[in-house]
């Protein structure tokens, strides 16, 4: 091979990087988020698969209605009413931010700005 | 293109059949790490037998003046003469593409007259594809690194700058979706780029394209548990993958796009990735008369001949034949008068020959 002293070197950077999260992790995917669930409530306004992946489309939408629309009627799941809030509604079960929502947010480097604007309830009474 | 549209398809057809089948696993770990042991190999395969091929001498395609005298101004860029000088050409190619900042086109109009003008469009949307594509390749190292370094949350908030939508959209989705769109439009509507495009090149369009498509649809329409992928993910990254929960055929189509794309690419047009910098007509310093550069296939046992060394070879038979010689024969010496006279009479005549080609080359070197 010709110029070896400068291919040789330009592979072993082209490897380093595209090999990158294989010697960053060294074999260790870190902890696996668990977010805290309600104590005492077993149902949400939806499936949980679909609260999974879409939570943050039904807070999208909760905040156009209420905000942009004045639409502030509870929605009413199985004869059960929610407040369509964030505050209200969601957190009024899921009560502890950091052992909820950033558990996930935090592993998967989401940053929702919800928090832009509401104040993150405190953590300890 | 009628024929890499459809292997774009049939990929697409391929994953989704698969995950609805539940080969799972096959599509979300087994070609994946196919995939990307193919890329490594075949790209630092490709990357070796390029550095096979010998170069003899400097062949740089140079585009302003080169070294010469003092006064004479040198465009360093342009027609490098020194390795510094190489790099810098070098990092503006790499970086900003200056070959296609440099793209002329040629236009008749009425008169008949031939027009030149400059034409940056493929260079504009060229940058703002490859750009693009780097920072959405940046932004998933947030699925194969845990913590997630804090660089790759700046990317994710300058691109999401805006926070249009939940989730947040992406201006380089936008900008990634619109290249490739320009450039696939290029090679359909110019015919003469038409004329020279083949499925080899409307293929890695087609793939790319569906690669961005699948994933806006998996971030913004369909929306997938990241969770799940993450793990999924992350396991690849640490050799110990596990599908857990159901993560839906958008992913498995998108991921089997992505292997598609990482084998397919050292074997097509996309090697240009190393083969920008093994490009000889760029990364040579144009200094064919400084430097001395021997052929590198050449028998080191073949001895350079120079004309001196020919002529002492050869020089009585070119005075034979009147040839003219720099360095005349040695004069003859004469004690040999006295053999037979048969042989004498034989090589009396050529004696006067021999001694009137000396006599001729000073006079003709005059």
């Amino acid at each position: 091979m010709y110029d070896a002293k400068y291919i040789i070197p330009g592979l072993i950077v082209f490897v380093a990087l595209m090999t990158f999260p294989i010697w960053k992790n060294m074999g260790n995917a870190g902890p696996v988020p668990k977010p805290e669930k309600p104590v005492g409530v077993t149902k949400c306004i939806d499936s949980v698969k679909y609260m999974r992946t879409s939570h943050m489309k039904v807070l999208d939408d909760w905040r156009d209605e209420v905000l942009r629309e004045g639409d502030r009627v509870p929605i009413e799941v199985n004869g059960v009413k929610y407040d369509k809030s964030l505050m209200n509604g969601c957190l009024k079960c899921h009560a502890d931010k950091k052992k909820f929502c950033d558990e996930c947010h935090v592993y998967t480097s989401v940053k929702p700005y919800c928090w832009d604007c509401h104040f993150v309830p405190k953590e300890t009474f | 293109m009628k024929h890499a549209f459809l292997a774009v398809i049939a990929l697409i057809a391929i994953s989704w059949i698969g995950s609805l089948v539940g080969l799972d696993y096959v599509f979300g770990v087994v070609f994946p790490y196919l995939a990307f042991a193919i890329f490594l190999g075949g790209f630092i395969y490709r990357i070796v037998n390029w550095g096979k091929s010998p170069v003899p001498f400097r062949i740089p395609t140079t585009s302003g003046q080169g070294k010469s005298l003092d006064w004479v101004r040198q465009d360093k860029l342009d027609c490098p003469a020194t390795f510094w000088q190489v790099v810098g050409r070098m990092l503006l190619e790499v970086f900003v593409f200056r070959s296609l900042f440099k793209n002329t086109k040629a236009e008749i109009h009425d008169g008949p007259k031939l027009v030149y003008g400059s034409s940056k469009w493929l260079w504009l949307f060229g940058l703002a594809f490859h750009y693009s594509f780097l920072l959405i390749i940046l932004r998933h190292l947030r699925l194969f690194l845990n913590p997630v370094p804090a660089f790759i949350g700046q990317i994710e908030f300058f691109d999401g700058l805006f926070q249009v939508g939940v989730p947040v959209l992406y201006q380089t989705d936008l900008v990634f979706v619109g290249a490739v769109t320009f450039l696939f439009l290029r090679r359909v509507l110019i015919p003469q780029v038409k004329y020279i495009s083949f499925a080899a090149d409307y293929f890695p369009l087609f793939l790319i394209f569906a690669i961005g498509a699948t994933g806006i649809l998996m971030r913004y329409f369909f929306r997938v548990d990241v969770v799940a992928i993450k793990q999924l993910t992350m396991g690849i990254a640490t050799f110990s993958p596990a599908i857990s929960g159901d993560i839906g055929s958008i992913f498995y189509i998108h991921i089997f796009l992505v292997s598609a794309l990482l084998a397919y690419f050292p074997f097509s047009k996309l090697m240009h990735l190393g083969g920008v910098f093994m490009s000889p007509t760029r990364n040579l310093a144009n200094n064919n008369r400084m430097v001395r550069h021997v052929n590198p296939w050449n028998d080191p046992n073949i001895k350079p001949h120079s004309y001196a060394d020919y002529e002492d070879e050869f020089r009585e038979f070119m005075v034979d034949t009147v040839l003219p010689v720099e360095k005349e024969l040695p004069p003859e010496p004469e004690p040999e008068p006295e053999p037979e006279p048969e042989a004498a009479e034989t090589e009396k005549p050529a004696e006067p020959a021999a001694e009137e080609a000396p006599a001729e080359t000073p006079a003709e070197k005059e």
